[in-house]
Parts: C-alpha cells; structure tokens; sequence
C-alpha cells in the first residue's frame, strides 16, 4: 500500500505542474499572436497585400534575406570548417568575434556599420572617393542583415563538423580523395540537415533585422525599407498596414521553423 | 500531500505577475514617479528640465519616454501607462482627446516650433541654398510622412513648389533627392550629424546649443515655413493627476519657458 | 619500418617488418596504440620521426624529409568501426576509392561487382550505408578497402562484427587474397582465432610499444598475464591447464 502511494504520488505532482506551466506558456506566446491575426479581417488583409508599401517591403526583404543567407553560405561554410578542425594562433578570439553580433543590440552594429562603410566612414570613405556609396542602399541592408545573422550560421556549422566523425575523412582519404573532393562528396553531404538547419536560423534572423538596417540602411520604401522597417513605419500610420506584415511575417516564420522540424528532422547525419 | 500542486501554480502565477508587474523602473521609496511621454523633438529640453524640477521637486521622479508623437499616441491608445503627454502637433493629441483619453481641461500649447535644412558643418553636399536641395545626387533625409516633422517638410516642399521663385518641379526633384524616411526627427538628425546626409529639414529646436557647431543650418522663410504647436496635456488614466498639472505649470510657467528658448523653441 | 610518434598519453614506437604475402597479427590492450600504429603506416598521424617503407617506396622519412600523403599511399585500411560512407550505396562506398582514380565507368562496375559478390554483398548494392547491420558494413569496408589493389593491407579487428560461421569465410578468403596478391597486410585483432588462422607473425604491443614480434608459439611460451588470456582464455593466476 505504502509502495503505491509513493509511486503515485510525485507523478501526479510533477504531471499536475507541468500541465500548468505548459499550458501558461502556450497561452503567453499564442495570445500576442491570435491577437495580431483577429485585429484584421481577412478582407482587410487581401486588399493590404496589394498595397505598394507591403508589397514592395515583402519582396526586399525576400531578396536581401535570400542574397544574405547565400553570401553567409558560401562565406560561412569554410570558416566553420577550418574552425572545427583546424588549431591556428588566435582561433579562439575569431571564434569570440563571430559570436559578438549576436549579443550587441542591433542599434550598435547599425552604427558600428554607419562609422565603417558610411560615406565618412573608415572603409566607406575610400569606396566614396571612387563614387561609391553603401550606406542607404540596398547594399547596405544586405551587408546588416549578414553582420547580425551570420554567427548563427557559423556556430551551426561549427557543431556539425565537430560531431562528424573524423573516420569519415580519414577513411576517405585513405581510398586516394584529396581534401577538396573529400569535402563536396563526402563531408557535405554527411553535416547537409546541420548546414541547412543553420542557414534557415540565419535567414530567419535577416528577415527580421531591424535596428541594425534602419540605423546603417535607411528607411526608403522599395529601396531600403524590409518588412520590420515597414511594420514600423507603418505603425506611425496606417495599422492595417503593419498587422498584414506583421501576420505575413509571423506565417513565413512559422513555416521556416515548421520546416526545420519536420523536414529536417532525422535526416542526414546519419 | 494532497495539496502539493499549490507549490508549482503559485510558482507559475508570482511568476505571471512578476512578469506583468514589473515594466519600467521601480519608483524610489518616498517619491511620485511621474511618466511623461514626449516627442523626440523634445528629447534635449525635456531632459534637462526633468532635472531641474525633480531637483525643486525632490518628491517626484520624472519618468521619460521619447519617441515620434504617433508612436506614442498609438502607445496610449494601447493602453500603455503615462501622465503626461506633450506633441509635436495638434493632430495626435487631439484625436487621443476626441477618444476620451485625455483630462480635457488640461491640454494647452507650451511651445512653437519652425523648420530648418541643416547640413553637416563638413557641408560635403555644397549645399547653401534652399535651391541646392534639387541638384541631382544631393542625399537628404527627412522624416516620414505620418511623422510631423515629415509631414511638415512636405508641406513647406509643396509650398515652395507652388511659388514661382521655386517653380513647380521643385517638390518632386527634392523629394528625388530623399534616401531615408526616419521615423523620428533624432534619426535626421544623427545622420546629418555623422556626415551620412548632405541634408535634413528638422525642427530649429533640433539645433541645441550643445550640437550647434555640428551643423550649417539654412532658415526655412516663415512665407513656407509651418509653425509646429507643441500641445500638452494630462492623460486621462493618470493616477498622479495633481503632480501631473504641477509639471505642467512648470513646464509653461518661467523656468520651463526659459529651457524651451534655451533649446531653439518659440513661444505662445 | 620504424616510427616514432609522441601520443598524448605515451610515446609511439615501434619497429618490424612485414614481408610481400605476409599476414603480421598485432594484439595488445586497449589503448596499447595498435589502432594509432594503423593510422600512423596510413599516413592519417603524421609521425614524429622515423621510417616507413612499402617494398621500394618510401613512403616515410624523417631524415629525408619525405611525407607521401595518405590519399597517395595506395594502402587498403578497415577502420575498427567501418567508417562506411552513410549516405552512399554499398556500391558507391566500394567505387568510391576507384571514382577517385578516374577509373572508367565499366571497369568500376565490373571490378565493385566482382567484390561485392566476393563479400557476399551483391544484393546490397542499392542500399545505403546508414541502413546496413554490423556485419554488412564491415564487408563493405573490407570490400571498399580491397577494391583499389592496395599494396599493404591494414586491417583493424576486420571480421569481429560477422557471426561464427562469417567470420570462418572471410578469413580463409583473407589468407587467399594476401597470399594470391602477395601484398603485406596488418590485422589488429582481440581474437585468438584471427591470430591462429591468419598469422605468420604477431606482435604484441604494450603502451606504445612493440614488445614482442615473432612467430605465434614462440610468443606463447613467454607470456604474460594478459598474454595468457589472449592465448587461453582465463586469468593465468587460476589456470589449470
């Protein structure tokens, strides 16, 4: 008897909390978002999409997000690999620099980026002197967008080659593959859901910079003006505006995490 | 323990009104903290004259929040919590009061403001005229439209337009010119001031006494110029009603008129 | 061949020398550097010093200065745990080392074909790495090792995975293939019966060292305590044979 009372009771205590404490956060983060969605009738929200300001924010930030996440790839990808495998003098402190974006407000790397590719700025002002200029352009969304999101690529990518097993390359390279091809035919496709579950992390993030972008790129409708600069102008103006972008953010967010679970989800890596 | 599963809700709900309860800053024991929302055109005077009266006012502490007047009308409007809201024009402040949200005796002008171009003091666009703000290439930042101050820029741009000593292609090649819309009168001016702009039309309250060497600025003819009435008034939730209408005297009363010249503001 | 190599826990040394169609079985504790000697002739450690050499080429010299890279050593290696690619076909995983080589696509074919079918594999070829059992995968590895007519074979504990019966094919088809290749080939092995089946010569390796190498009885008779078990399968201590 005493036996079934101890077993019973601290699953009914634990089940019982943790009932709660789900259902609480569940409701936390569902009610902002449902609140988001019953502001606007469907109607309201079809005749917003062919509103030039959404249409033109929703198809920059679509670009400038996709242009970022390439750049980050193809930058990202090598770094990662020479980082997990590689010991050079000062690894550890590039390790540490990559990883700063993601814990300076955006603002600042807006104005770090404003005082280092402005037209007055340390790089800036040297493109300047040829007639190129970087700040408020679309340039200059693209290059916030990869300040703040690339650590989430690199720290990804960095996992997943430190968890392949060496016996990978080595067995590789004992059947005559140099490192290069040893890398496309057999590395990448072994770490491919990491890779894509990092790229997807850091998509996500560029599509919803904000402070970073309005600080270095302006805020210029078709031009500089993504989706958050947009929710926020608009917020000044017409609300209708910004809950539709707002409501097409948080559907586009929510099919990129979608995917990552479930697309992704035992795939690769063996 | 039949009741053990007290512990985890309570846990949950200090929790829940923890997170509810504690936006902003704690008030120091003792003092009336007193929440003004005010335009960020406002961000130089307001600050000082926060401290000049919590230091006459030593049982008040004074709470800012700067932004651009619709933000925080919309703010209000979402229910958040200030005692006092002063505008950068009549048209957010009204329509708080046309909803019932503000103590209706209370809103009064307190100050009057007009526009100017400025320039970095570097000047690289060699802009000196108003006439200058056409050439092909000059990059100018003004504020948004729903923004005052943008609103303002647009409408002495259209004015300028309409006279003859312009032309009327002198609105559409200066708004060419523009390569950001901020959303606050700040953001023109910090990207005048670090040299990214050739141009911005802000208040010539923007123009402080302690920035003033950073800039040219170019006097905007009052015969374009709109002259911006700054209306306060005491919003209608505010639980510190009495405090509120002191900072407001303040405010209009002598000293507060003398911060508002000091910072390039004229008066009613 | 002689090499030296600092491990993190101890120094690598060793010295011996296996001649053309000779099986050389190496035992040892866990953790005695059979698996690290492997990787060390493979070219996957570099060494600190010393001398590698299969018949006339060098393939390691530290006085000379001479470092042939493992992807050009041409030597067939079984990692201890397969190392089968898991994202490629049984059939991809044996051609890999030939695709490399720029074999034409016939003669991969037929020359995979002919393997797998060696491995009794032939109709795994479609199917992927990651969805092998143990066995199929060292065959595979073994399969994917031989494919490239190496000309030293490494093998680390090349048939443990397989069932009795497996394990009793695939060392008699070893021995055939060392000895109709005539090629050097090293097993590391925990098993008696590897070491008894396939063994001209063994070495016994005790933390980094080779500390006996001879042929097997000769080994037998001086054992120690964990020689003795390897050879007889209880603690010396309370034998009774």
């Amino acid at each position: 008897m005493g036996r079934r009372y101890f077993q019973g009771k601290n699953p009914l205590f634990l089940t019982i909390g943790a009932g709660v404490l789900i259902t609480l956060l569940v409701i936390f983060i569902i009610t902002p978002i449902l609140g988001l969605f019953f502001r606007i009738s469907f109607e309201q929200f079809l005749a917003s999409l062919s509103d030039p300001v959404v249409w033109n924010a929703l198809v920059l930030s679509l670009v400038t997000a996709s242009i970022s996440t390439l750049v980050i790839i193809l930058v990202g990808t090598p770094v990662a690999w020479v980082n997990a495998r590689h010991h050079y003098p000062g690894r550890e402190i590039v390790d540490t620099l990559i990883d700063l974006p993601l814990v300076l407000p955006p603002t600042v790397a807006g104005l770090a980026l404003l005082l280092a590719f402005g037209r007055m700025g340390l790089i800036g002002s040297f493109f300047y002197d040829y007639g190129i200029s970087i700040a408020f352009t679309t340039l200059a969304v693209i290059i916030a967008q990869i300040f703040v999101s690339i650590p989430f690529y690199i720290r990804q990518a960095r996992a997943s080659f430190e968890q392949l097993d060496t016996m990978y390359e080595h067995a590789a390279k004992s059947l005559g593959s140099p490192s290069v091809p040893t890398f496309f035919t057999i590395i990448l496709p072994l770490v491919k859901a990491g890779l894509i579950g990092g790229a997807i992390m850091s998509f996500a993030r560029a599509l919803g910079e904000f402070g970073a972008t309005i600080m270095f790129a302006g805020n210029f409708q078709g031009r500089t003006q993504t989706m958050p600069l947009a929710i926020y102008t608009a917020m000044q103006g017409d609300l209708t505006a910004a809950i539709t972008l707002s409501v097409i953010l948080i559907i586009i967010s929510f099919l990129i995490i979608a995917f990552v679970k479930f697309k992704l989800r035992g795939y690769g890596e063996r | 323990m039949k009741f053990s599963w007290i512990i985890p809700v309570t846990v949950v709900f200090l929790a829940a009104i923890l997170l509810t309860g504690c936006t902003g800053n704690q008030a120091e024991p003792g003092k009336t903290e007193l929440t003004v929302f005010a335009a960020a055109s406002l961000t130089g005077a307001l600050t000082d004259m926060a401290e000049t009266y919590e230091t006459s006012h030593p049982g008040i502490h004074v709470v800012l929040n700067f932004d651009g007047s619709q933000a925080l009308r919309t703010q209000i409007e979402q229910g958040a919590y200030a005692d006092v809201f002063l505008s950068a024009n009549t048209k957010h402040l009204y329509a708080l009061r046309d909803q019932g949200l503000m103590e209706n005796s209370s809103i009064g002008l307190f100050a009057k403001n007009k526009l100017a171009v400025i320039t970095p003091a570097s000047n690289p666009g060699n802009i000196t005229t108003l006439a200058d703000l056409t050439r092909p290439g000059t990059r100018l930042v003004i504020g948004t439209k729903d923004v005052p101050v943008g609103d303002y820029a647009r409408q002495i741009l259209k004015k300028m337009g309409n006279d003859s000593t312009y032309g009327p292609s002198y609105n559409a090649s200066v708004l060419a010119n523009v390569i950001s819309e901020e959303t606050t009168v700040t953001g023109v001016v910090t990207k005048v001031q670090l040299g990214e702009a050739d141009a911005g039309i802000v208040y010539e309250s923007d123009i402080t006494p302690e920035n003033r060497d950073r800039f040219l600025v170019i006097s905007i003819p009052d015969q374009y110029n709109v002259i911006a009435e700054y209306p306060a008034g005491i919003v209608g939730s505010s639980a510190h009603k009495d405090e509120a209408a002191g900072f407001l005297a303040y405010l209009k009363g002598e000293q507060g008129r003398a911060i508002l010249a000091k910072y390039g503001f004229a008066l009613p | 061949m002689a090499v030296r190599r600092d491990l993190r826990e101890y120094l690598l040394e060793a010295e011996f020398t296996v001649r053309q169609g000779e099986i050389m079985v190496l035992i040892g504790e866990n953790g005695s550097g059979k698996s690290s000697l492997l990787h060390l002739i493979a070219g996957l450690l570099p060494p600190g010093a010393g001398h590698i050499r299969i018949g006339e080429q060098v393939l390691y010299d530290s006085m000379n200065g001479i470092h042939v890279p493992a992807e050009y050593r041409e030597i067939g290696l079984v990692f201890q745990n397969h190392a089968v690619f898991p994202h490629l076909t049984v059939f991809e995983n044996v051609a890999f080392g030939l695709r490399r080589r720029k074999v034409p696509e016939p003669e991969i074919r037929e020359r995979v074909g002919e393997l797998l079918a060696r491995v009794s594999l032939e109709n795994l070829s479609g199917v992927r790495g990651d969805q092998l059992s143990g066995g199929e995968r060292q065959r595979t590895a073994l399969a994917r090792a031989l494919v490239i007519s190496p000309t030293l074979l490494l093998l680390d504990e090349p048939v443990s995975a397989l069932d009795a019966a497996a394990q009793e094919r695939m060392r008699s088809y070893l021995h055939t293939y060392v000895k109709t290749s005539n090629i050097p080939c090293i097993v590391v092995t925990h098993s008696f019966r590897d070491a008894a089946s396939l063994g001209d010569q063994m070495g016994v390796m005790e933390r980094g060292r080779i500390i006996q190498n001879g042929d097997l009885e000769e080994i037998r008779g001086n054992g120690s305590h964990f020689l003795h078990q390897f050879f007889c399968g209880c603690r010396k201590d309370s034998c009774h044979l």
